[in-house]
């Protein structure tokens, strides 16, 4: 695979570039640029994730309906929404983490770079190998912190220059400084807040294309929180992010793009449904639906 | 409807009606349970104390090295061999067992399983004596080994079960974080799961250790048939062995073969407890580690 740090930066943190064209574009060009309102050619942003009409059962119990949406590359995504929206079950559904949940069943399509997350062949050790996940609460492995970030790279068979490795992914998740003179101490002498930078490095040290991160700070104190939204700005661009919060002032301040999830009622119950996916400018500024300017004023959820 | 018909709110505070009855049926109730867990511990405490006041007499240096007549040597070293061998047939074989049911198995082939080791765990150990003889005894010859499988195949639902039980305290949050690095499920296992419930395995093989080293039955069939004066190695021959010697001495008419057979008992019993409890310590340390 390609080192990523041997190819020149790449500043998709910038807004799309637009280009000025006075004849129409030829033809292979054509599928990537789209006309912006304005009438402006703009180079489309490629595309980590599209999830094309995607459903999802829990046995009987549909939890998620026909949600469409595409995720950018090198930009942060929020899915926002009320408790039991679904927006954990999507999340967890584009690494295939809910393989393991008994009687998990998904419709539609989920494709990541074109190929189906869930199609035949492929394998979910490899799915996750590069998406990878932070979780809710802080998991370090009950080992020291140098082997908590080398323990899946040495599985992955990735031994050489090990603690460079470690000492970079360490330095990615903002953590190096704190750490580097008790490297080999337990994980778990570390407060909450370093754990879950420590469960960041750990993902970042197999060098994965995409981050889903599942409400990383809402076990953490504020100023631990800070570290962790400041710490998503600085992984953006080299990664994909995906970031699931209930705290929506956390998505207005870390994403580029934002998904208001909602339950809504059907013949079937309540299931969650995407409502609204903007940039997040408009979703908190001007949102289309009503329904997303309600939550976004706190006035339900 | 009248409110407060039943009785007078303002009574004094003291028992009514059959309340009195109620509470002697309770009483004795709770009696009856104490009592019960009492004659437990006391009968573990008596039999304990007869074996070590009976055996106290026959302990000496001699009596733990020399071979009989004067010492059980060859059967502390026979036993050692058996149980060892049999360890290590049934441990990996168990842990690897319950691993299938905690990680690979689905809810049916698990239930399945798991009721299998159960009934193998109340399988009478004449029995399992008896499957030994026919399958590696009878027209061959006894050895400490035919004993050994014999054991292992005591040991291992021990170990298979509670090693599966320990396996089920590791956290869900261990196993997704191993799953999510994309590690495959064995290395997430070896790496994760199996250090986690390390505690656990030991305790579960040292309990089931100390089974196995008091049975008797199966190695009356595979391992009797022994000269108790010099020391065997070979676990190919019949082995001499704590249990059986026990058990042959008891029943010769020998005051002296009494003492014998109780001091045998007792440096069997000892290591019983004396195992039993490091095991019960070793799981605490590992439940508390798992814990923080």
């Amino acid at each position: 695979m390609t080192d990523l740090d041997s190819l020149p930066p790449l500043d998709t943190s910038a807004p799309p570039q637009r280009v000025r064209l006075r004849t129409e574009p030829l033809p292979g060009l054509a599928d990537a640029l789209t006309e912006s309102s304005n009438g402006h050619w703009q180079v489309a942003p490629e595309i980590v994730f599209d999830s094309q009409d995607v459903s999802v059962f829990y046995g009987p119990k549909q939890a998620l309906t026909g949600v469409n949406l595409a995720i950018r590359r090198g930009q942060v995504t929020a899915l926002i929404g009320p408790s039991g929206c679904g927006k954990t079950t999507f999340l967890r559904s584009l690494n295939r983490m809910n393989d393991s949940v008994p009687a998990f069943r998904i419709e539609g399509q989920i494709l990541y770079h074109g190929h189906d997350i869930y199609g035949s062949g492929v394998d979910q050790v490899e799915v996750r190998r590069r998406i990878g996940m932070v979780f809710q609460k802080p998991n370090p492995f009950p080992k020291s912190i140098y082997d908590n970030v080398a323990w899946a790279p040495r599985n992955l068979g990735m031994r050489a220059g090990l603690d460079e490795r470690v000492e970079k992914a360490l330095r990615g998740a903002a953590l190096w400084d704190e750490v580097k003179d008790r490297i080999k101490d337990s994980a778990l002498g570390l407060s909450g807040g370093q754990q879950q930078r420590l469960c960041i490095a750990r993902a970042i040290a197999i060098e994965p294309d995409v981050l889903l991160l599942d409400e990383p700070a809402s076990a953490l104190d504020p100023i631990a929180t800070g570290a962790i939204e400041e710490l998503v700005h600085t992984l953006k661009g080299r990664f994909t992010i995906v970031i699931v919060t209930h705290n929506m002032q956390q998505a207005a301040r870390v994403a580029d793009r934002t998904a208001f999830f909602s339950l809504e009622s059907s013949q079937v119950g309540a299931v969650g449904t995407l409502i609204e996916f903007d940039d997040t400018t408009r979703i908190f500024g001007d949102p289309r639906d009503p329904r997303t300017r309600d939550y976004v004023n706190g006035r339900f959820g | 409807m009248k409110q407060g018909a039943e009785f007078d709110p303002a009574t004094p505070l003291t028992p009514t009606g059959n309340l009195r009855r109620r509470q002697l049926f309770s009483k004795l109730a709770e009696y009856g349970a104490t009592a019960a867990a009492v004659i437990a511990v006391g009968v573990l405490a008596i039999v304990t104390y007869t074996v070590f006041t009976r055996g106290a007499a026959a302990l000496d240096l001699d009596f733990l090295i020399k071979g009989a007549p004067d010492g059980i040597g060859p059967e502390l070293v026979g036993t050692a061999i058996i149980v060892a061998i049999a360890t290590a047939m049934a441990m990996p074989v168990g842990v690897l067992i319950a691993l299938y049911l905690t990680e690979y198995a689905g809810n049916r082939a698990a239930h399945l399983v798991k009721l299998t080791m159960d009934v193998m765990n109340g399988l009478p150990s004449i029995i399992i004596g008896l499957f030994i003889f026919g399958l590696m005894v009878n027209h061959h010859k006894q050895s400490g080994f035919a004993g050994s499988v014999a054991l292992a195949i005591i040991m291992l639902p021990l170990i298979a079960r509670g090693t599966q039980e320990v396996l089920q305290l590791v956290p869900v949050h261990q196993r997704e974080a191993a799953d999510a690095l994309g590690v495959s499920r064995w290395r997430a296992v070896v790496g994760v799961v199996l250090p986690n419930a390390i505690g656990g395995i030991a305790t579960a093989t040292v309990l089931s250790v100390a089974r196995a080293a008091g049975e008797t039955a199966p190695l009356i069939f595979a391992s009797s048939v022994f000269d108790p004066g010099s020391y065997y190695m070979n676990p190919f021959e019949a082995l001499p062995n704590v249990s059986v010697r026990i058990y042959s001495l008891s029943e010769e008419a020998n005051p002296e073969g009494f003492t014998e057979a109780w001091g045998l008992s007792m440096i069997l019993i000892s290591f019983i407890l004396f195992a039993s409890l490091g095991a019960r310590a070793l799981l605490a340390r590992s439940k508390r580690k798992m814990a923080s």
